[in-house]
């Protein structure tokens, strides 16, 4: 056996990207030796892919804005659902994490007097959204990939060394946490270029690892997104909340099929654009729901005039939160008005000049332009609801990230309850820099009061290394493509954007037939660089999660954001006070209701009790 | 309108390799990356190949195709006759590491050599003013995915491997010109381009611009201001001339 890889620091941060990266500025900032732990290389994370922007109450664009607005507009959009603390921490944090990105370098676009612009979103009351053209994402991870570089650089001012206190290891996976009795103990995996294991020892560790979308057919998500950190998390005793929501975002890409899910930012209706069915008619008119009415316009005379003048007139439908626009156009589709490859129509070229859209919308028109060969300066596109985004995740405590291990946290996608069971657009990213630097600095806190450093125990390193190499021992077993096709086909099917029980029992059986089935994979060839052997040990990641989504998604039986139940269509308020939790103990998972943390009475005030009424029931309103 | 395509793809490690034949099924649609993928899920399933967002907003997936440095996801079979042979090899200027995978680690310890951005002192978070048509000269250079295809194709660098530590490469000699056009940076990045990441060896050829996926004007804009700047720092003779008289640094 090869002398293994040892390192050791004070935090470990799993995963680069917005949420990651933030997290270990935030360590580093306060002295502690920190690593960043990536699967892909550093500066690739799925940050990059978002588009429109990050959502922060600076009033720019509009003074009337400020955290309580940002605070409504986010408890409306998780339908009450959230966890009001972390929707309170967010909206009253975001707009000093962004200024903070200007001190790091960053280049926003600005207002005539130069201030940072913000763009409309759906569900936000006020144009909100800090943006760059529409590669925000691109520039937040760029930003704050050149910022842990300056920290290297002083790093290497002060000691000679760039990595003496903050060291990336990039193409790096892991695959368990290593505990001390009930403390993390650290982290062991593999390099991804060499396959050679590697043993971190810390006393916290950071998971940022986003979420978990490959477990989906289509989803806008990358091969990264394989819910290691939520996988970990349980595996090392933590809880996971609100498994069952998982975010459709409304617009995907549609055709060509190879590029089907790509997402297609929503900032194409916040500046404008429209959805129209196979007949021409603007039919989100058609979905405004009950508890929107008073908020969003019932004809195309109004909508319009909203982009021109706010105080007036109220918001067009398009902009509802994303599950009402997502099951809008499920249901166009369903009833034969779908456009040729099975989605519905997003026009902006009759909209905005074409000049205006290449500057507001260049990577979109780049996109379309290279994959699709659709102009969208003159022809409409083609978009579908796409697996984009899960709600759910670690348990966390909010002001500081901690879960229910001690020394493990958890920040961004892979944390649950700051969105509750349905994120608004924008949202993301200030959450990952948010909950980021939270997370950070309550690790850094933790480490600082610890009297004894957990240690490692060997014989849980050799458990590891052998359920690492599992898939070498087998001869003429299980294709991981093949299960990893099965998983996604099935996941997509039956606990999609609209379930039943039925099918949903399926899933479960079918589940239960693939994990089998994975216990008997066999991968060909040797450890470098062998992407076979990557998705065998991800699979069992995936495998675990998809098991939570469908076991508490049978469970809920009412429709709530991004958890829609053919069977119980409608909003039930005393669900809302339920939160389910998954966790495991080595076989299966376990799904159990816990009551959900009543709102503090003061942010309650915050709305009007006829809105209240809707959400909420009559014992907790009197 | 599937088809049977003609592929060699590039398999081997640090110590060798070779070009290896398949034949695979292509629909449409697809772009290279879908083949390379159903290569591995059917023929191949270890042939290693980057890749991440797969439209063209990671810059993973670099590599040559039929010799062009390009971006396997953005590249659409539909550009090939269905006749043709198409050969994928790893980006040239870099080590090997495994097939389709190369060691980049030159970008990364490039990027590290550069001075961050030196923010102004007297202002505070939140305070910063720019005008859009200020921030848009850097913004176009931020647009940079970092795919390293514009690194992998100039050949300051491509056919001479001892340019590797004086010379930055247009990637980061763009970032310096980033830094310098950006409206509230307090660093002077002129004399840092020409005498630290080695400007001077470029000569304009604009293979980097022309590589580049994201339409950056690398060299239009980036690389020949910088020059500009340079020599009217170190070559102007009236400056020359003033500097020597009046003894500025």
């Amino acid at each position: 056996m090869p002398e293994l890889e040892r390192h050791s620091f004070d935090v470990l941060v799993i995963g680069a990207g917005g949420a990651g990266l933030r997290a270990a500025i935030e360590a580093r900032e306060h002295g502690l030796r920190t690593a960043v732990l990536c699967k892909s290389l550093f500066g690739k994370a799925h940050t990059v892919m978002a588009e429109g922007g990050i959502a922060a109450a600076m009033g720019n664009a509009n003074e009337s804005d400020n955290w309580q607005v940002h605070f409504r507009d986010t408890m409306r959009g998780g339908k009450f659902l959230n966890n009001w603390r972390m929707a309170e921490l967010h909206a009253q944090e975001a707009p000093q994490r962004v200024w903070e990105l200007e001190t790091y370098g960053a280049l926003f676009d600005r207002t005539k007097d130069g201030r940072i612009s913000q763009r409309n979103f759906g569900g936000h009351e006020y144009p909100r959204l800090a943006h760059v053209g529409d590669r925000t994402g691109l520039e937040l991870i760029r930003t704050l990939q050149q910022k842990i570089v300056s920290l290297q650089q002083d790093d290497f001012q002060e000691f000679g060394d760039y990595e003496e206190r903050l060291r990336v290891f990039q193409e790096f996976t892991v695959t368990e946490l290593v505990k001390d009795g009930e403390r993390v103990a650290g982290a062991f995996g593999y390099w991804r270029e060499s396959g050679r294991f590697v043993l971190f020892e810390a006393p916290a560790v950071i998971l940022a690892t986003g979420g978990i979308g490959k477990s989906f057919k289509v989803t806008s998500n990358s091969w990264e997104y394989t819910g290691d950190g939520h996988a970990l998390a349980m595996r090392a005793g933590a809880s996971l909340i609100n498994m069952e929501f998982i975010q459709f975002h409304p617009t995907g890409m549609v055709w060509p099929p190879s590029v089907k899910g790509i997402l297609v930012t929503e900032s194409v209706r916040g500046d404008g654009g429209v959805l129209r069915n196979s007949d021409g008619k603007r039919f989100m008119f058609d979905y405004i729901p009950e508890v929107f009415k008073d908020k969003y316009a019932d004809n195309e005379e109004e909508a319009d005039r909203w982009y021109t003048d706010q105080a007036n007139n109220r918001r067009p439908p398009e902009l509802l939160p994303r599950d009402e626009v997502a099951r809008a156009i499920n249901s166009e589709v369903k009833a034969g008005r779908g456009s040729p490859h099975g989605g519905v129509f997003l026009d902006v070229s009759t909209r905005l000049p074409a000049e205006e859209i290449r500057r507001r919308l260049p990577s979109m028109h780049h996109q379309f332009k290279e994959l699709a060969d659709v102009d969208i300066t003159a022809q409409p596109m083609e978009v579908g609801p796409t697996c984009h985004y899960v709600m759910g995740g670690v348990e966390v405590d909010p002001d500081t990230g901690s879960s229910s291990v001690p020394g493990l946290y958890a920040a961004g996608e892979v944390s649950g309850g700051m969105h509750g069971s349905n994120r608004l657009g924008g949202n993301s990213l200030s959450d990952l820099l948010v909950f980021g630097r939270r997370a950070g600095a309550g690790a850094a806190q933790y480490v600082r009061a610890l009297g004894d450093r957990p240690v490692v125990a060997e014989q849980a390193v050799a458990e590891a290394r052998a359920t690492a190499l599992k898939p070498f021992q087998h001869e003429g077993g299980e294709n991981p493509y093949t299960l990893h096709m099965e998983l996604q086909q099935s996941m997509n099917d039956l606990v999609g954007i609209i379930r039943r029980a039925g099918e949903m029992e399926e899933a479960l059986q079918r589940l239960e037939k693939l994990e089998e089935r994975a216990r008997s994979l066999t991968v060909e060839g040797h450890q470098q660089f062998n992407p076979g052997w990557h998705l065998a040990l991800d699979l069992r990641n995936m495998l675990l999660v998809s098991e939570c989504v469908a076991k508490a998604a049978l469970l809920r039986t009412e429709s709530r954001g991004g958890h829609t139940r053919d069977d119980h269509p409608s909003m039930d308020s005393e669900w809302r006070r339920k939160l389910l939790v998954c966790t495991t103990s080595g076989e299966g998972v376990r799904v159990e209701e816990k009551p959900q943390i009543p709102i503090r009475p003061d942010l309650l005030d915050l709305f009007d009790r006829t809105e209240l009424e809707k959400y909420l029931t009559a014992e907790e309103l009197s | 309108m599937s088809y049977q395509g003609k592929f060699r793809v590039w398999r081997g490690d640090d110590s060798g390799g070779a070009l290896e034949d398949f034949t695979v099924e292509v629909n449409e649609g697809e772009v290279v990356l879908d083949i390379i993928h159903r290569l591995q899920a059917t023929q191949a399933p270890d042939l290693a190949v980057r890749w991440n967002c797969k439209a063209g907003k990671c810059g993973s997936c670099s590599a040559e195709i039929n010799g062009r440095p390009g971006l396997l996801c953005m590249t659409r079979m539909s550009i090939f006759e269905e006749s043709e042979t198409i050969t994928v090899t790893p980006m040239r200027t870099f080590p090997i590491i495994r097939d389709l995978v190369t060691d980049v680690s030159y970008n990364y310890t490039k990027a590290r050599e550069i001075p961050s951005f030196a923010p102004p002192k007297d202002l505070a978070p939140g305070e910063y003013r720019m005008q859009q048509v200020d921030v848009e000269r850097s913004q176009e250079f931020r647009k940079c995915i970092e795919c390293f295809l514009c690194q992998n194709t100039c050949h300051v660098i491509r056919d001479h491997e001892e340019n590797k530590e004086a010379f930055s490469g247009p990637r980061f000699l763009m970032r310096v010109a980033e830094l310098e056009m950006h409206p509230l940076d307090t660093a002077d990045r002129v004399d840092q381009a020409q005498d630290d990441h080695g400007l001077g060896y470029c000569n304009i050829t604009k293979c980097c611009s022309e590589v580049c996926p994201e339409h950056i004007h690398i060299t239009d804009n980036a690389l020949i201001p910088m020059k500009e700047r340079v020599a009217d720092r170190k070559y102007d003779p009236i400056v020359w001339l003033g500097n020597k008289l009046f003894k500025r640094s």
